[in-house]
């Protein structure tokens, strides 16, 4: 209220509050009493919301609340009823056999978005967030694999790791660095030769041949196709895991790679594991366990006749190409 | 409120309608009864959808995220049948507004038909307003405990039937019945009954006419959106004043020679000292119809006075019309010195000629515009409703990687894709490329191409598309391709254009 006189507007009859603008009074219409509790009623749960929850932030943290409550604290709940209610689906993951985890729906849907998960967490940094690889890092969306790609297999190499000096039972191998051992001319000779060789060259003949005969087929095998008990890659396919153009294939063949992967068997339980290998096994380049009879997955693998462009029900294609 | 008040905050005045009965009051009757049957009664009705599917007729399933109106059942990506609908409403109170004034607020709106039927049940146990205002006064008693505790343990009753009429649109209504009888139903039900019952409780039984001055938006909105072509509730002061009875009428009659008259009923009204208005004055050889009864004080729900204007508590429920009405009768005058008038017209009728006729009031651009709009988007709806297709397939090219290059030099792409089945039994889909599509598909994890979705779900496969070595699909950057899929029980197909991605580097 203003000190001014009280006044009384003569049109409306209402008291005017003394402001006065530009000759605007401002009739003083008295707010419901209601508004006025309800304004008494939120100040006093604000009270009581500032002793039982946390509410005045400090220099680190907020005061905590009578209660104890936090947001983080519901979030560690949470997790931790998840966790408890995933405790029977990890304890089944661990005691099925790998091989037929897929054979149990819910069970295989579990381990792959675990898997996926764990994946993203873990693997991602080298193989990438989609699992594509990169130059060095091999690529797990392809059919094709250094040191095998049944789910076994996959779990073997998640379990223990690549070239790694900590874990003994760790996959190894070792490419020798032939720039020590071969004339520059002779590497250039065999680049040329193995850059062929996905073309259908035979890899025993020409110059090149016989460079490869006496330094590479003892790993990479005759037919160049590589040996996956030695992680030697197959030369005759389309991919490349360090690259094939002539910088790359002289660099690799001079040097000799030497890719490393850490074993995660420590690091990961072992139901992690078996969920991230049958995530990376589902990734469309698994390959079935040896004998298995089960259906070829990934590129190639189809016998419908509607895809089939002459025969299909879908010959009313009208693709804008 | 006239009188000079030196506090800021005012209580509450009770207000106690009297009852009327009359033209409009009846059709609020209509209007009450049918907008309460279609709240109470709506979750009751049945509507056959098969044997894997609610059989409730409007439904919203929010924890399977499926709406059931009668024979549409909208997904949440059809979201935008309720956006359009949302947008209608709002269109559809923009019109009635622009042509009928506050007419959602009079007849239509929860808070005007709940407080009336909170009324009807008040009159009931106490009597109507003379009764009522006499209890009031009255210090506590016996009977004055009695009458207010029935009054309201019957408000009461209404309130709960109000808060779990609400929650039978969120469940199917029977079982849920069952579950609230036997105190099996979840939490958030009673929750919600607990929260509905206090608001309809305090809002009709006490707060009413607060709700609207205090609390609700709308008042102000309409009243940028009404202008003087509005048909609204008015006071034909032209006719009524100088209004008065005996004696203060022929005083009044003579106060206007200096006053003149009141123009066009805008609130507050301001008088015009000495302003002697010649054009638009009443005649002054009598006194004017409005013989001061109180009439359409005593029946306002929202205890103002027409005779002040156009005033932003005024919600137009039309009682006044209908009280007035009667005095006019009574006394031998013609009916509508309070009615639904424009105020463009009030010049006009001043000055003794004919309103407008009402439709040339109403059918004019503004409210041509807001219908032309509202209809287009509700044909819009329709159209989309019925073009909606039965088979519904979603592909979502995987873009990390783009590509996967094979050990044999194909080139694979992946895709997400999703099939919704609507239908209330399992389908089998089939997926296929389009004919001169020189890929192949494969599912990932399945033996065929055939996705089995189950009725009323939604299934995700991944698709791999592989291109051969050499070919043009495996060469090419980009190239446009199309999925198909088919019931294969039906017959039915539909497609979807995406696109391949190729190695173009080599």
């Amino acid at each position: 209220m203003s000190d001014n006189k009280r006044r009384v507007d003569p049109v409306t009859g209402t008291e005017t509050t003394g402001h006065s603008w530009d000759g605007i009074e401002e009739l003083n219409n008295p707010l419901p009493r209601w508004w006025l509790w309800t304004f008494y009623g939120t100040v006093v749960f604000s009270v009581i919301y500032v002793v039982l929850y946390p509410a005045i932030p400090l220099l680190n943290s907020a005061t905590g609340g009578a209660l104890g409550w936090s947001t983080r604290g519901d979030v560690a709940a949470a997790i931790a009823e998840v966790d408890a209610s995933q405790a029977d689906m990890r304890a089944s993951l661990v005691e099925t056999d790998l091989a037929a985890i897929d054979k149990n729906e819910a069970l295989f849907s579990f381990a792959t978005n675990a898997g996926g998960a764990i994946f993203r967490t873990n693997c991602s940094q080298c193989h990438g967030s989609g699992a594509a690889g990169a130059l060095g890092y091999p690529n797990l969306l392809d059919d094709e694999w250094l040191w095998g790609g049944t789910i076994e297999d996959i779990a073997f190499t998640i379990r223990h790791g690549i070239r790694n000096e900590v874990d003994p039972d760790a996959r190894y191998s070792q490419m020798p660095a032939f720039g020590d051992m071969l004339e520059d001319d002779q590497i250039a000779t065999l680049v040329t030769h193995v850059q062929s060789l996905p073309g259908g060259a035979d890899p025993l003949s020409g110059p090149g041949g016989e460079l490869f005969e006496m330094n590479c087929a003892a790993c990479h095998g005759a037919n160049a196709k590589g040996d996956r008990t030695l992680g030697a890659p197959n030369l005759t396919d389309a991919i490349w895991l360090y690259g094939s153009s002539d910088e790359q294939l002289t660099e690799v063949i001079s040097r000799g790679p030497f890719g490393v992967m850490p074993p995660w068997g420590g690091r990961l339980s072992e139901a992690e594991v078996r969920a991230v290998a049958t995530y990376v096994h589902g990734l469309g380049g698994g390959e079935p366990q040896v004998g298995e009879n089960t259906i070829p997955e990934g590129a190639g693998a189809t016998d419908a006749a509607p895809s089939d462009p002459d025969e299909g029900p879908f010959e009313e294609d009208a693709p804008q190409e | 409120m006239a009188e000079p008040t030196s506090t800021l905050y005012a209580a509450r005045e009770p207000i106690f309608p009297r009852r009327v009965s009359g033209f409009f009051r009846r059709m609020k009757w209509w209007i009450m009864a049918a907008t309460l049957a279609i709240y109470y009664l709506t979750p009751w009705l049945r509507w056959d959808r098969g044997p894997n599917l609610p059989d409730q007729a409007v439904l919203i399933d929010l924890a399977n995220r499926r709406f059931y109106f009668f024979w549409i059942e909208i997904w949440p990506h059809e979201f935008y049948f309720v956006a359009g609908l949302l947008v209608m409403a709002g269109l559809g109170l923009f019109l009635f507004t622009a042509a009928l004034g506050r007419v959602w607020c009079g007849y239509a709106c929860p808070q005007t038909v709940w407080t009336d039927l909170f009324l009807v049940v008040e009159r009931w146990v106490q009597g109507d307003r003379n009764a009522r205002l006499r209890l009031h006064q009255q210090p506590w008693s016996l009977r004055k405990v009695r009458l207010k505790s029935t009054t309201w343990a019957l408000w009461l009753v209404i309130a709960v039937a109000t808060g779990g009429a609400w929650v039978f649109y969120f469940a199917d209504a029977p079982t849920l019945l069952r579950d609230l009888v036997t105190l099996d139903a979840p939490g958030v039900a009673y929750m919600t009954i607990a929260i509905l019952t206090a608001t309809t409780f305090t809002f009709g039984g006490f707060m009413r006419e607060q709700i609207c001055i205090y609390m609700c938006p709308w008042p102000r909105i309409q009243g940028a959106m009404m202008d003087d072509d509005t048909l609204t509730v008015a006071y034909r002061d032209w006719r009524g004043e100088p209004r008065g009875k005996g004696l203060r009428r022929r005083e009044a009659a003579a106060d206007l020679r200096v006053t003149g008259p009141q123009i066009g009923g805008r609130s507050p009204m301001i008088p015009m000292p000495g302003v002697r208005d010649t054009k638009h004055a009443a005649p002054l050889d009598g006194p004017g119809d409005c013989i001061d009864c109180n009439a359409c004080v005593n029946v306002c729900p929202m205890g103002i006075d027409i005779r002040d204007g156009q005033q932003m508590a005024c919600i137009t429920c039309a009682l006044c019309i209908d009280a007035c009405d009667q005095v006019m009768g009574k006394i031998g005058r013609p009916r509508g010195l309070i009615d639904y008038v424009a105020l463009s017209d009030a010049p006009r009728e001043a000055a003794g000629g004919a309103p407008k006729p009402a439709w040339r009031h109403v059918v004019r651009p503004r409210n041509i515009a807001y219908f032309a709009v509202w209809a287009a988007i509700g044909l819009g709806l329709i159209f989309a409703l019925f073009i909606r297709p039965d088979i519904e397939m979603t592909v979502a090219p995987i873009r990390n990687p783009t590509f996967v290059t094979l050990a044999d030099g194909s080139i694979r792409n992946a895709y997400d894709v999703r099939l919704r089945n609507k239908h209330g039994e399992a389908r089998p889909f089939l997926l296929a490329p389009g004919a001169t599509t020189e890929a192949t598909l494969t599912i990932e994890n399945r033996a065929d191409n055939i996705v089995e979705v189950p009725a009323d779900a939604q299934e995700r496969v991944r698709v791999y598309l592989t291109a051969p070595p050499g070919s043009d699909l495996a060469g090419d950057e980009r190239t446009d391709i199309r999925l198909w899929v088919e019931d294969t029980a039906s017959g039915e197909r539909a497609h979807v254009d995406t696109s391949f991605n190729g190695r173009d580097n080599e």
